[in-house]
């Protein structure tokens, strides 16, 4: 297996020049973790030490290492696949918030579950039955009640989402009986799982004869358009994200504009896994009024949000996310943008609770979504 | 599963200082209250999480209750209005994830209450009996790698 796995994710062509720990976030703060090391453990040792490693679970997935690599190891991959050998050894990254996400992931993966996740529709947003596009909202509306404490208002980004699709002219479907796309349980190596909410959500689009699928989540994106059709075969629908979907509706649009200076935090399913860097940019430039200013490190070189996958979040992941935001203010931005829900609640956490011992001015700015951001200009507020 | 034979299977989060201890002085007035329940102790009943909760329900459980000191005789003094907000999180989720709401309780018991704690028991057990086995117990993957082949109890 463990053959296989080397060979499928290139890594013998490592020439352990350690440039993927140079450019690791996690390698940068926390002393002793080093994908290099894990590449060579994983190639050089004939044993399955390598799924004992603690290490394996502090990877974010961020690609950053990937794309700098000479020798086009495929890392994220390599991390994923181990994963999944380590969990059938029974091995578990440290589940943050006590695994309540985790539980909420693999119970909806009960078929005949009820779930009741559609209050947020209020009645000045317009949805139908049988439009050929279907806005797939993914677990907002729980990540909205979880992170309640953290005023993460997730389903803010639904409902902005929800209104710019009505003024763009489109009725989206959305399905009471949408599952969490299960993007985390395969990144934590809990394919199982992740095959079953793949089958239940392919099989519940299928019904409603959407051809168009619409997400405000980069990570719902990425596992609907490419990791479905990798498990499960060709699809008959088609994935993007609103970013992309409001590339060619935005002068349909009337936006009253917005008066602030705003930067952008790229996710990292967005860019580097699905190459969408223009897109948010085009979005934030055709509100009148907004000044953009654009992070030292940005596009392809942008720093994760600090944790993935609901597990491993630390100290360490604060510090990531501290950096990150004294990063974004520095920039002289008045609003951090975002278009992936997790990094905003990620980033709220490191300002709020925690922050209490911290200069607060220090990361105080304000985070909101790219939805969000239009919603808000289209208002003219 | 028929309604007739169904035993539901419950979990109960019970804080050391009072409701744990109100089952023990249960247990020593030889009050009887139905075998269904796992009591799981904690050292206060804010020490609970959503997680918690939610994992019961995901490994199976029909019915699962929340318990604590009463107000002003939390050991930690402010324990149980940390919980109270923590509840509601859970409730909420709960409520979202399609699981009935009677099948999730909050209450609080003293350590001299040992006559209200086996009422409470039997109240909750019946309760969850009118709403049957819990929509998750036929999850196929419901089994956590840790408790993986476990018997059926
Ligand atoms: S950058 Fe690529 S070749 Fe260099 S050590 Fe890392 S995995 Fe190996
Ligand atoms: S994917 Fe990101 S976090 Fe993981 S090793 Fe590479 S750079 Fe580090
Ligand atoms: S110790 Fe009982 S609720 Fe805090």
């Amino acid at each position: 297996m463990k053959e296989e796995i080397i060979r499928k994710t290139k890594a013998y062509y490592c020439l352990d020049c350690g440039k993927c720990t140079a450019v690791c976030p996690i390698s940068n703060v926390r002393n002793g973790y080093s994908p290099r090391k894990l590449v060579t453990l994983t190639v050089n040792r004939s044993d399955d030490y390598v799924l004992q490693e603690a290490g394996l679970w502090f990877c974010l997935t961020c690609r950053m290492c990937q794309d700098i690599c000479p020798s086009d190891v495929d890392y994220v991959e390599l991390t994923k696949l181990l994963r999944g050998e380590a969990k059938k050894a029974g091995e578990e990254g440290r589940c943050s918030h006590g695994g309540a996400l985790q539980s909420i992931m693999k119970i909806m993966t009960a078929p005949d579950l009820k779930q009741d996740r559609m209050g947020w529709i209020s009645s000045d947003l317009k949805t139908s039955n049988d439009s050929e596009y279907l806005y797939f909202v993914g677990c907002l509306p729980y990540f909205d009640t979880f992170f309640s404490d953290i005023k993460a208002n997730s389903l803010d980004i639904a409902r902005s989402t929800l209104k710019i699709l009505n003024l763009s002219g489109v009725e989206p479907q959305v399905i009471a009986n949408e599952r969490c796309c299960g993007h985390d349980l395969l990144w934590t190596g809990d394919f199982e799982n992740f095959k079953r909410l793949a089958q239940h959500n392919v099989n519940e689009i299928k019904k409603t004869g959407a051809k168009k699928i619409i997400t405000s989540c980069p990570e719902c994106l990425m596992t609907l358009k490419v990791d479905y059709p990798d498990l499960l075969g060709k699809v008959d629908y088609e994935v993007m994200h609103i970013s992309e979907f409001l590339s060619d509706k935005l002068s349909q649009i009337k936006i009253k504009g917005l008066e602030k200076k705003v930067t952008f935090q790229d996710p990292c399913r967005l860019g580097r896994f699905m190459n969408i860097y223009e897109a948010p940019r085009k979005v934030m430039k055709s509100i009148k009024g907004v000044e953009f200013r654009e992070m030292k490190r940005s596009g392809a070189k942008a720093i994760c949000c600090g944790t993935a996958g609901w597990i491993n979040c630390d100290a360490f992941s604060k510090k990531i996310q501290d950096e990150r935001l004294k990063e974004a203010k520095s920039t002289g931005a008045e609003i951090l943008v975002t278009a992936c829900p997790k990094c905003q609640i990620h980033f709220k956490c490191a300002q709020s609770e925690y922050g209490k011992e911290k200069s607060k001015d220090e990361l105080k700015i304000d985070i909101i979504d790219l939805t969000t951001l239009l919603a808000l200009a289209i208002g003219g507020e | 599963m028929t309604e007739k034979n169904f035993k539901p299977k419950i979990v109960v989060f019970a804080c050391n200082w009072c409701s744990y201890a109100g089952a023990d002085t249960a247990g020593v007035g030889r009050l009887q209250y139905p075998p269904n329940v796992r009591l799981i102790r904690v050292m206060c009943s804010g020490r609970i999480r959503p997680g918690f909760v939610l994992k019961a329900f995901e490994l199976g459980a029909d019915g699962v209750m929340w318990s604590g000191c009463h107000f002003g005789d939390c050991h930690y003094v402010f324990g149980n209005y940390r919980a109270v907000e923590q509840f509601e999180i859970t409730k909420n989720l709960v409520k979202m994830l399609g699981i009935e709401k009677e099948r999730l309780r909050l209450e609080w018991v003293s350590a001299a209450e040992g006559g209200r704690w086996a009422e409470l028991i039997k109240e909750f057990v019946e309760d969850v009996k009118k709403v049957g086995p819990s929509p998750l117990r036929k999850v196929q993957g419901f089994k956590s790698s840790k408790v993986q082949g476990k018997k059926e109890m």
